[in-house]
């Protein structure tokens, strides 16, 4: 009761305008990181199933490799080794970016290695039937194919980098969060800031969510 | 028009093919039978290039298969190939089926690919079902579509591999009555098939496969009166009697 009785949320009023910006901020980079991710891990998910093999072993390193360190430590490393490498430095932003893109990319690259294996090896023998190459059998019959098959997937992977994009907090990079933190202590009322984002991750994520469950028994009918 | 001589295919250890030779000239129905897992769809995949193969070679209208330097997705796009489970794009429209390969490959225009797709879904049957999707049509159609999409590449010669054998009773004669009209007409045509109806109406010659070798080659009056190995005699007789 005492608690709720301190709780002030005309605070949240004000400070609305510079969370938008942080919630843009958030919002850019999961677009980014999501179009960027499965772009590049597409590609990935194509090397590993490639014959060539230090191309295929190439890309199973690199997956593996994403995918055994903790997603903070990439994040402080790139923002942290990058200057050292270029002499220039890189702000949290653009380094944010990058970075979850890099470390996305591993993620959506095994969900596309599942969608691509998941159609069938006859689709490939039918599109170079017809006098495909291997980039128009790929591009044209197996990859929409596969993208479909994997929709849901992929946007729940996005959720959850939605969710992790959070992270990029440890950097100094204004996302919703940040904003929130700050505005926070601007009025010195932290814990009705934290509560206000709190509710807009949930709100989004729980929209996203109901999106997948529609997605789902969309496919579920064309098939 | 087709050559295959000596042709040895492995899988690892395991050898799928032995020393397999036959011609095929332009206008002949080969019909190609055997019992399953004697290597029948690994030869006729051979025919496109689809399977490697470590010996022997296979020419097609000139060009040779196993050759680095030959531009197999050029081959390919002359050669029509019909699959048992039909593999019909189904993200794609029954048109759009019919459609991709002539613009994509063969570099047509998007109005003339739809014209001559249009033309042949008419010839087998199914101008109605264009805007459908493979999903909504009965298996007996897709593979009639199939054949239309293999046909509006223009092909030289074509393959089939077990067409009927997936589908319904009831829907293998829409099928097959579609292929016994491309041979009268005059097409190349190999085809994998256990419907000896069909080999007695419309082949010159009948193959028979055992274990990875070509057993029997005769012609379809020799084959149907008399094999001369056992083996044939046996499968003959076993797929004959239901
Ligand atoms: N990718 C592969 N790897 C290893 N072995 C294979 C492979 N594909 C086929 N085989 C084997 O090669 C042999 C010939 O297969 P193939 O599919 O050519 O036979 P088939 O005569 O077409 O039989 P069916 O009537 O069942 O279609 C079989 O023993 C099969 O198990
Ligand atoms: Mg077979």
């Amino acid at each position: 009761m005492s608690f709720f009785a301190q709780f002030d949320l005309s605070v949240i009023g004000p400070s609305l305008p510079f969370i938008w910006t942080g919630l843009l901020f958030t919002v850019k980079l999961t677009v980014i990181a999501m179009t960027g991710g499965i772009i590049l891990g597409t590609l990935l998910a194509l090397a590993r199933l490639s014959p060539i093999t230090p191309l295929a072993m190439a890309a199973t390193w690199y997956v593996n490799l994403m995918r055994s360190i903790p997603l903070l430590m990439v994040i402080l490393w790139f923002f942290l080794i990058i200057p050292l490498l270029t002499g220039k430095p890189m702000g949290a932003e653009n380094s944010a970016i990058i970075t979850f893109t890099l470390f996305e990319a591993a993620y959506y690259s095994e969900i596309m290695r599942a969608g691509i294996q998941s159609v069938p090896r006859g689709q490939v023998w039918a599109g170079q039937a017809i006098g495909m190459t291997y980039a128009q059998t790929m591009g044209h019959i197996i990859l929409p194919q596969a993208f479909r098959n994997m929709l849901p997937v992929l946007l729940t992977q996005t959720i959850i980098l939605f969710q992790d994009t959070s992270l990029v907090y440890a950097i100094g990079a204004k996302d919703l969060l940040k904003a929130a933190e700050i505005a926070g202590k601007n009025y010195n009322r932290p814990v009705e800031m934290y509560v206000f984002v709190a509710f807009v991750y949930f709100v989004i994520c729980f929209a996203l969510s109901r999106l997948v469950k529609h997605l789902q028994s969309r496919i579920a009918i064309i098939r | 028009m087709i050559e295959i001589n000596n042709v040895s295919k492995w899988y690892g250890q395991f050898q799928v093919l032995t020393d397999c030779s036959t011609q095929i000239t332009k206008g002949d129905v080969v019909v190609v039978c055997g019992p399953s897992g004697s290597g029948k769809s690994t030869l006729i995949k051979c025919v496109n290039g689809l399977e490697a193969f470590q010996q022997g070679n296979i020419v097609v209208n000139g060009t040779s298969v196993g050759d680095p330097k030959t531009n197999l997705p050029k081959l390919r796009s002359r050669v029509g190939m019909v699959f048992q489970h039909f593999e019909l794009f189904p993200h794609m429209s029954i048109t759009e089926n019919l459609v991709i390969g002539q613009t994509k490959v063969l570099g047509r225009s998007k109005e003339e690919a739809q014209e001559r797709g249009l033309k042949l879904l008419d010839r087998v049957g199914l101008k109605s079902q264009a805007d459908k999707f493979p999903g909504q049509l009965s298996g007996g159609q897709q593979q009639r579509v199939a054949i239309a999409r293999a046909l509006a590449m223009d092909p030289i010669c074509m393959l089939f591999d077990e067409p009927t054998s997936a589908l319904d009773p009831e829907m293998i004669n829409e099928v097959l009555d579609v292929m016994v009209e491309l041979a009268n007409e005059g097409m190349t045509m190999m085809v994998v098939t256990h419907e000896m109806g069909f080999a007695r109406k419309v082949a010159d010659r009948v193959i028979f496969m055992d274990h990875g070798h070509i057993v029997e080659d005769a012609t379809k009056e020799e084959f149907f009166g008399t094999p001369r190995s056992e083996r044939a005699q046996q499968f003959l007789s076993k797929i004959l009697s239901h």
